[in-house]
């Protein structure tokens, strides 16, 4: 019941484009089309719960014991630096096919700030879900969270992109050309959105 | 005075926020209120103008492989002197910006500066061009803020005007995309008639 609550509230309520303003460079970006838009979605979700795993033992195993949690910022940014490095190599060697579809868009997910948010998000913040007591998430239930969140930000970046593909026929005034009317799309998708937040 | 350029290059012709379209994470997210979006803006132009520096001195010696590394690990070490200051004077501040102090270090402005800026000027004009694009991202934030704090509220950098609440949407996440929407609509106007 515990892990449901998370990803339901990690996919709909909390969604992390939509509600929580993360990743949202990439995401305006790359939504021209529905398919680089599944394309990194899809490179985001693998780096995010493989980061989460990563930074999470680290904190646990390494900074906390030693009493570090200050460095919490810029050993993270480097492991994630160094995992979407690595990711990329281990791709390149064992299934060059889905390197091929994942291509471009693994070295930008490095300072794509949604990567970075979550695992500093796991190890720092308490979280009370269904009237349960405030408490930190054990890997099991980090786990859950980081791919409920990736997964909310792929549905956020596809539907996104499929409204945008359509809106790229319209007619729409000079001044609002490109990202304005991109944004106050993004506005009141975010604002449907908002419908789900009564549910956990 | 020749120089002065390149610090207001960073207000029109540069403006991160609504030309260059950098950083739009915290643009977003810390904007509920005027007072907020000034702070945010604050924090990341410490960090930029920092950054800018000891990036311009040192980019002559870093190989060019390793260059993007090395320039991430600056920007987290000034970051991460940030939280440590802000812990320190200023908890209350750290507690509402909350996460996006952080994620200073995967803001696409100061990296984006960094490599396309600092590495290629010295450091007199690094640190310029640190304060100019910093304090154009402080007046974008701040004018968001103002507008949603107006909406949202009904009240300028918490002295409020109207009794009861505003159009709360506008505090929420749906107004942050909205107003800066509306408001890229009117900056591409002004831009369009010089």
């Amino acid at each position: 019941m515990e892990y449901f609550l998370i990803f339901v509230s990690a996919i709909f309520v909390n969604n992390i484009l939509l509600a929580q303003f993360l990743g949202i460079c990439p995401f305006l970006g790359v939504s021209n089309k529905l398919s680089t838009a599944t394309g990194m979605s899809g490179a985001v979700c693998f780096v995010i719960t493989l980061a989460t795993v990563v930074t999470y033992l680290l904190n646990q195993y390494l900074l906390v014991p030693f009493g570090l949690e200050f460095l919490q910022t810029i050993s993270f940014i480097l492991v994630i630096a160094a995992l979407v490095q690595m990711v990329e190599i281990v791709l390149k060697k064992i299934s060059p096919s889905l390197y091929q579809a994942l291509g471009i868009f693994l070295p930008l997910i490095t300072t794509n700030c949604a990567v970075l948010g979550v695992a500093i998000t796991v190890v720092t913040k308490e979280f009370a879900l269904g009237g349960a007591a405030p408490h930190m998430f054990n890997l099991g239930e980090a786990v859950v969270y980081a791919v409920a969140t990736s997964l909310g930000y792929g549905l956020a970046m596809c539907l996104f992109a499929g409204l945008r593909e359509h809106l790229a026929g319209n007619d729409v005034p000079k001044a609002f050309k490109g990202l304005p009317i991109a944004l106050i799309t993004v506005g009141i998708m975010a604002m449907a959105f908002l419908g789900f937040s009564g549910i956990v | 005075m020749s120089k002065l350029h390149f610090v207001t290059d960073g207000f029109v012709k540069n403006n991160p926020t609504f030309v260059l379209v950098l950083g739009m994470c915290p643009t977003l997210a810390t904007t509920t209120s005027a007072m907020n979006g000034l702070e945010m803006g604050l924090a990341t132009m410490f960090v930029l103008i920092l950054s800018n520096i000891v990036i311009s001195l040192l980019a002559p010696m870093v190989p060019d492989k390793v260059r993007i590394p090395v320039y991430i690990t600056v920007i987290a070490t000034f970051v991460t002197v940030l939280q440590l200051l802000m812990q320190a004077f200023t908890p209350a501040v750290y507690e509402t910006l909350g996460l996006f102090i952080p994620l200073i270090v995967v803001n696409c402005i100061v990296l984006g500066r960094a490599e396309g800026f600092a590495n290629k000027h010295g450091v007199g004009e690094s640190a310029l061009d640190g304060l100019g694009v910093g304090l154009g991202f402080t007046a974008s934030l701040t004018v968001i803020g103002i507008v949603r704090e107006i909406l949202g509220s009904g009240a300028v950098f918490g002295w409020k005007f109207i009794s009861g609440d505003g159009i709360l949407a506008f505090v929420m996440a749906p107004g942050a995309f909205l107003v800066l929407g509306f408001l890229m609509v009117l900056f591409n106007k002004y831009l369009a008639k010089k």
